[in-house]
């Protein structure tokens, strides 16, 4: 994908802030706001990789991907870029891993104007330094995201979720690798995948029925927790069992910062966008 | 020694122990190089055991402006752990303990010195075991897993060692010590504990490990089917993949290889094959035997002549020793070999290998391809006698050119074992100056004064110390 209107348009000089469907709350104000293209450029089943522009929609990208029985392990909640700029997974991250494992090449255009690319299009590759897994999360405060190849998943040939009153430590300890698996203190949840007759041979042991889907999900916060300590939890909440993530109706509480991760964050923000040109306003350490 | 590497070697006897500093000049030898085939030289040696006297260790690298480099077993085959002259190797192999094992939560704490297969030893009891596998894993170390990103057979559905990290305490240059990541799933800013993982020692040292522990499959499947082309083969291993299977693993040997390897262990390999794949298919009972029964079928359009399915654990044990022992069984035909580390795309396999074929029968070499097919990960072996003369500048004339033709097949560099001093000057093949300049700004965030580990990675970087391909070979490696 030809990047060079994109890296013009962000250009050397003033606040620039990038924007995909805008979940992220909106722009900043009184900047330049810049979308990634848009668009698929490749998809190769059988090499497991699909790239595209960082402004396709997620949803399409499934869409392309469906007749070859894959998918991408990010959720469809917007674009790629914008995904992969939270770097939020969704409910079936236990099963499918985190957004950055799904992610082989990115070529962003830096504070400079530099059209960079970080990793590669292969999907084993150690070659350098994992500049991917920076920006992977790093909300566009190091560099806008123009195009990216990423790795797909098969998708499963059987998914059924369940779900009953059962305790999720004898769920987690007796299934094995469900794909999601949530509580919200009475009621568990638990999707598998897989071949039909081994589904049914997984839960025939737990008291757990057919249902059509997952609960809704709270959305007064995001918290991040140690999954094993998930029976601390109040108030209304799903949490994610094995992973940590609950979905809560109250704003995840704030947590300190080590400082010298704060140091860390410092110079790498220094080193990518000295003048603080990208995504000005934008704190990954404080959101 | 001058005074200054006397007062440097005093001062770190002062923080750690007379025992576990090492200067002598045999000792110092022993440290010149890794499994590789270059060789730095280090002044001392340390032994540390503990955090704090691991950064004791840096900082007095620091205060004296000397480089040091961390080490784990010295198994990496990029010459990553290979000092720079001068520096100090802060070796972690004293660090062998598992800290805590938490089974509900499949994760554990480690030192960085515990071995990798010893830490699914130790969880083995539990039903659950730590996914990368490289070939060297009886001897190498966590700490090295997290410095390179280390692979393995099994990584090919699992993941390399990034995908199975889940925090990091760490020694930075500057002496502080952190935590990168975390055990929640999603800690504040940027993924510090993604970037440091695979960074060479080049951001500071590990010294505690989070691991996430993978439950041991209820069912298993291995085949080994054997084609009269490495083409079939090969296309065998895409049409697998585009059929939406992902094995466990996916290994590929030619002739040669099975030659030497059924000389070496008698498992009754066929010797007769153009190439065999090693296909293991884990899982849930009916799940396993769908697949396995689909990818049968996949090979018999495409030619295969036997398909062996492991009868029970022990014969899976003898067709993974099979392709274990690769290294082992090439010292039947020639005293050394030179082990090579690229990615391909998976359609581009037999082109790619017929190349290296062509190139080394150029050069007049010997070469056998034992890797990781399924993620269209190379590993040719180039076999040969040290003593011929000037057969190390074939070796390395022909080792250039495959790298080179793997990358213009729209390949990688490396698929596991790092970059290191190996490929550094390579770097440009995959990535122009801008990438690399992106890249050398992230170390010098975390390593301002660019004292772990230099000369490593990044092409032409300032501090690198005099390095050189050694006489003599390496003892072991692996792939």
């Amino acid at each position: 994908m030809d990047l060079t209107a994109f890296a013009d348009e962000i250009g050397v000089e003033g606040p620039v802030t990038i924007t995909g469907l805008s979940t992220r709350g909106g722009p900043v104000a009184d900047v330049r706001v810049i979308g990634a293209p848009a668009g698929i450029e490749l998809v190769e089943p059988a090499e497991m990789i699909v790239s595209c522009g960082a402004g396709t929609m997620v949803a399409e990208l499934d869409e392309a991907l469906l007749p070859h029985g894959q998918c991408v392990a990010i959720p469809p909640t917007g674009t790629v870029g914008g995904a992969l700029a939270t770097g939020r997974s969704g409910i079936r991250r236990l099963g499918y891993g985190p957004v950055r494992d799904a992610v082989l090449q990115i070529r962003y255009v830096s504070a400079a104007r530099d059209v960079v690319k970080a990793g590669g299009p292969t999907v084993k590759n150690v070659s350098g330094f994992d500049l991917c897994r920076l920006l992977v999360g790093s909300h566009g405060t190091l560099g806008f995201m123009g195009d990216v190849i990423l790795r797909t998943r098969p998708r499963a040939r059987f998914e059924q979720w369940f779900a009953g009153q059962v305790d999720p430590d004898m769920v987690m300890a007796q299934l094995y690798r469900p794909t999601s698996a949530l509580w919200d203190g009475a009621t568990t949840w638990v999707l598998l995948e897989g071949d039909p007759r081994d589904v049914a041979e997984q839960v025939r042991l737990l008291s757990l029925d057919v249902v059509e889907g997952p609960p809704v999900l709270p959305d007064g916060g995001r918290w991040s927790i140690v999954p094993g300590n998930f029976r601390t939890l109040r108030g209304r909440f799903v949490v994610e069992m094995g992973v940590g993530v609950v979905h809560h109706e109250d704003p995840a509480p704030a947590r300190l910062v080590d400082p010298v991760i704060r140091q860390l964050h410092r110079r790498i923000k220094d080193a990518f966008d000295p003048q603080g040109r990208l995504n000005p306003g934008v704190d990954v350490l404080d959101r | 020694m001058t005074a200054s590497v006397e007062q440097l070697v005093v001062d770190l006897r002062r923080a750690l122990s007379s025992k576990r500093v090492r200067d002598g000049r045999t000792e110092l030898s022993l440290y010149r190089h890794d499994a590789s085939q270059l060789e730095g030289a280090a002044v001392a040696v340390c032994f540390p055991t503990t955090t704090a006297e691991v950064r004791a260790c840096v900082e007095i690298a620091a205060r004296h402006g000397v480089p040091f480099v961390p080490r784990g077993s010295g198994t990496g085959l990029a010459g990553g752990a290979v000092p720079p002259d001068g520096a100090i190797v802060i070796s972690t192999t004293k660090m062998g303990e598992m800290l805590s094992v938490d089974v509900a939560g499949r994760r554990a704490w480690v030192q960085p010195g515990v071995l990798n297969l010893d830490l699914s030893r130790a969880v083995a009891v539990d039903g659950l075991h730590f996914a990368p596998d490289p070939s060297s894993q009886q001897t190498c170390s966590i700490g090295g897993n997290v410095a390179n990103n280390s692979g393995g057979p099994h990584c090919l559905a699992e993941g390399v060692t990034n995908a199975h990290i889940i925090a990091l305490e760490v020694v930075l240059p500057d002496g502080s010590v952190t935590i990168l990541g975390g055990e929640d799933p999603e800690p504040d800013g940027y993924d510090l504990r993604g970037v440091f993982v695979g960074s060479e020692g080049m951001f500071g040292v590990t010294t505690a490990v989070c691991v996430r522990l993978t439950p041991n499959p209820p069912a298993v499947s291995t085949m080994l089917m054997d084609f009269e082309t490495v083409e079939a083969g090969a296309a065998t291993v895409s049409a697998v993949i585009a059929a939406g299977i992902v094995p466990a693993a996916l290994e590929m040997m030619d002739r040669l290889c099975l030659q030497a390897v059924e000389a070496y262990i008698h498992a009754g390999l066929p010797i007769d094959a153009a190439a065999a794949l090693l296909v293991e298919v884990v899982g849930l009972p009916h799940g396993v035997e769908v697949d396995a029964a689909a990818i049968t079928e996949i090979a018999v359009t495409h030619g295969v002549r036997t398909v062996r399915t492991a009868a029970d654990d022990v014969e899976r044990a003898l067709l993974w020793k099979g392709r274990k022992s690769a290294f082992g069984a090439i010292a039947r035909i020639k005293p050394n070999y030179y082990l090579h580390d690229t990615v391909v795309p998976r359609a581009k396999l037999p082109e790619v290998l017929a190349k290296v074929y062509e190139i080394t029968a150029r050069h007049d070499l010997l070469v056998l391809n034992v890797f990781h097919a399924g993620d269209g990960n190379l590993h040719p072996l180039l076999v040969y006698d040290a003593r011929e003369p000037g057969v190390m500048e074939r070796v390395h004339a022909a080792g250039d050119e495959i790298v080179r033709a793997s990358v213009e097949a729209g390949g990688v560099l490396s698929g596991e074992h790092g970059i290191g001093l190996e490929k550094r000057d390579l770097m440009p093949l995959m990535f122009s100056a801008v990438d690399l300049q992106a890249q050398g700004a992230l170390r010098d965030a975390f390593d301002p004064s660019r004292l772990a580990n230099p000369g490593k990675v990044l092409p032409s970087s300032a501090g690198c110390g005099d390095l050189h391909v050694g006489r003599a070979v390496a003892e072991g490696a692996w792939i």
